[in-house]
């Protein structure tokens, strides 16, 4: 007899967290899965812990209990090499922080020669290809200071795809941008979920959320209060908090 | 003899000028390699100690602020005399050039550390995550992304520092080294002339108004491109 088949485990599977800022605690024995392929929206005010449980994923913070397994490591055991699993995690910041003294090309090539290993040629081709994808191909050898917020945000997603991510971390990656200028990186976004990236994103683009998110989880207090499709989510929430916060944000 | 007359006789004399430039040069050029031997140990250990300080280790960092503290506080001819005058007290013979060098070695040491410190904690903890989020390790991240920040944000007062720090080789004169103010004050006493100050001040002139310019260089160079 063979095993019956089992659901696909989840790519992110992280069970149980929990973190504390010195007596504060920010998570609360927080459970969030991820399927391959997935885009999860995280909502919630500030302070509920969405930004600490992003930052957990890739061990950016380190939670002071639970489990975490992305793509199938057990990112928290002290065996698992942290650098090579996180160069299957892409993360995106607010800040885009980018490499002020490297150029675009130079940005996206760092990790592709040092962590990958790639010849400077073929790094080179790699990061053009990425930059290229991005619409920055006329600005690869710009430094990130001759770039607009929105060009400089889409350089550190290339600078992340081009080492092809099994998932990527986005965590608030519009809220520095000037209004004009999210239409650009959330177009990234969208191309990147069409080309089936599992996505997970701290962010309060509301509309993008509706369109694009297949999952949205509503977080509060260290908690995950609620989650469900963006209809579900955005059209009828159970938890009052969940229909307080939607009401504020939509009056903007 | 006039008042000028006697002035020029004293400390532009030209026949003393000619008999003791070599004596001044020789001077110079010793002045030269110790600065130069200073610059090297001194940045270089500097260095060290502030990437051996980003790691973290609590025992070892307040030891690394002790020793930095103690070199920043004593005055430079204090560390001097101490070394010249104990080490061979404790055994160990010591040459003057070798005790001024030492002595300034570890006072560049402390002022740079502090330096590069004050550099690398000016650079945002974004550039060290988004760094470590590609998979690059804490030294990758440290010698790639955070150093050639923080080195640029350091130069200009390191710079200045070394600069400072490197006129302190005349302290050198003090112990028996023929640097440039060694070798005037011997002049001097042979020739029963000042005239080898005044050289020695020009030698000092020729040697760190290049050294200065060399630094408004290097500031302007390592600049931000924008």
């Amino acid at each position: 007899m063979s095993a019956p088949p089992t659901a696909p485990r989840p790519i992110i599977d992280a069970r149980g967290l929990w973190k504390r800022f010195g007596a504060t605690p920010v998570l609360k024995g927080v459970d969030f899965s991820v399927a391959e392929r997935e885009l999860v929206f995280i909502i919630g005010p500030s302070g509920s812990g969405k930004s600490t449980l992003l930052r957990c994923l890739n061990r950016l913070e380190e939670p002071d209990d639970g489990s975490i397994h992305v793509d199938g490591i057990e990112l928290l055991s002290p065996r698992t090499d942290i650098n090579a699993a996180r160069r299957r995690i892409g993360m995106v910041f607010q800040g885009f922080n980018l490499y002020p003294h490297m150029t675009a090309r130079q940005n996206v090539m760092l990790a592709l020669r040092k962590v990958l290993g790639r010849g400077k040629a073929e790094a080179a081709g790699i990061a053009a290809a990425a930059l290229a994808r991005v619409g920055l191909a006329e600005r690869m050898e710009h430094y990130p200071a001759q770039l607009s917020g929105g060009q400089q945000q889409r350089v550190a997603i290339a600078r992340a795809i081009a080492l092809e991510p099994r998932v990527m971390l986005f965590d608030e990656p519009t809220s520095a941008l000037d209004p004009e200028l999210v239409g650009g990186v959330l177009n990234v976004m969208r191309e990147l979920r069409e080309s089936g990236m599992t996505m997970v994103v701290v962010s309060h683009e509301m509309a993008f959320a509706r369109a694009a998110a297949d999952r949205v989880v509503f977080m509060a207090d260290g908690q995950k209060l609620e989650e469900g499709p963006p209809a579900q989510i955005f059209g009828a929430p159970r938890h009052e908090r969940t229909r307080a916060f939607i009401r504020q944000i939509d009056r903007h | 003899m006039g008042g000028l007359d006697s002035f020029l006789f004293s400390f532009f004399n030209a026949k003393v000028m000619a008999s003791y430039l070599p004596m001044i040069a020789q001077g110079l050029g010793l002045t030269v390699l110790l600065a130069l031997l200073v610059v090297v140990a001194g940045l270089a250990l500097g260095l060290a100690l502030a990437v051996l300080r980003c790691l973290g280790v609590r025992p070892l960092n307040l030891l690394i602020i002790f020793v930095v503290d103690l070199f920043r506080a004593l005055p430079p001819l204090v560390i001097l005399v101490l070394l010249f005058f104990g080490l061979p007290a404790a055994g160990i013979s010591v040459s003057g050039f070798a005790a001024t060098w030492l002595s300034l070695t570890l006072v560049l040491m402390a002022f740079s550390e502090e330096i590069y410190w004050a550099g690398i904690t000016a650079v945002p903890k974004g550039q060290w995550e988004a760094a470590r989020s590609t998979g690059l390790t804490f030294f990758q991240a440290l010698r790639m992304v955070v150093l050639p920040q923080a080195l640029r944000i350091a130069i200009p007062p390191l710079t200045n520092r070394t600069i400072a720090i490197t006129k302190g080789t005349a302290l050198g004169s003090v112990v028996g080294v023929s640097e440039i103010l060694g070798a005037a004050q011997s002049a001097m006493s042979f020739s029963a002339n000042p005239t080898p100050l005044t050289m020695g001040a020009i030698a000092y002139l020729v040697l760190f108004i290049p050294v200065v310019a060399l630094g408004r260089w290097i500031e302007t160079r390592f600049a931000w491109k924008r």
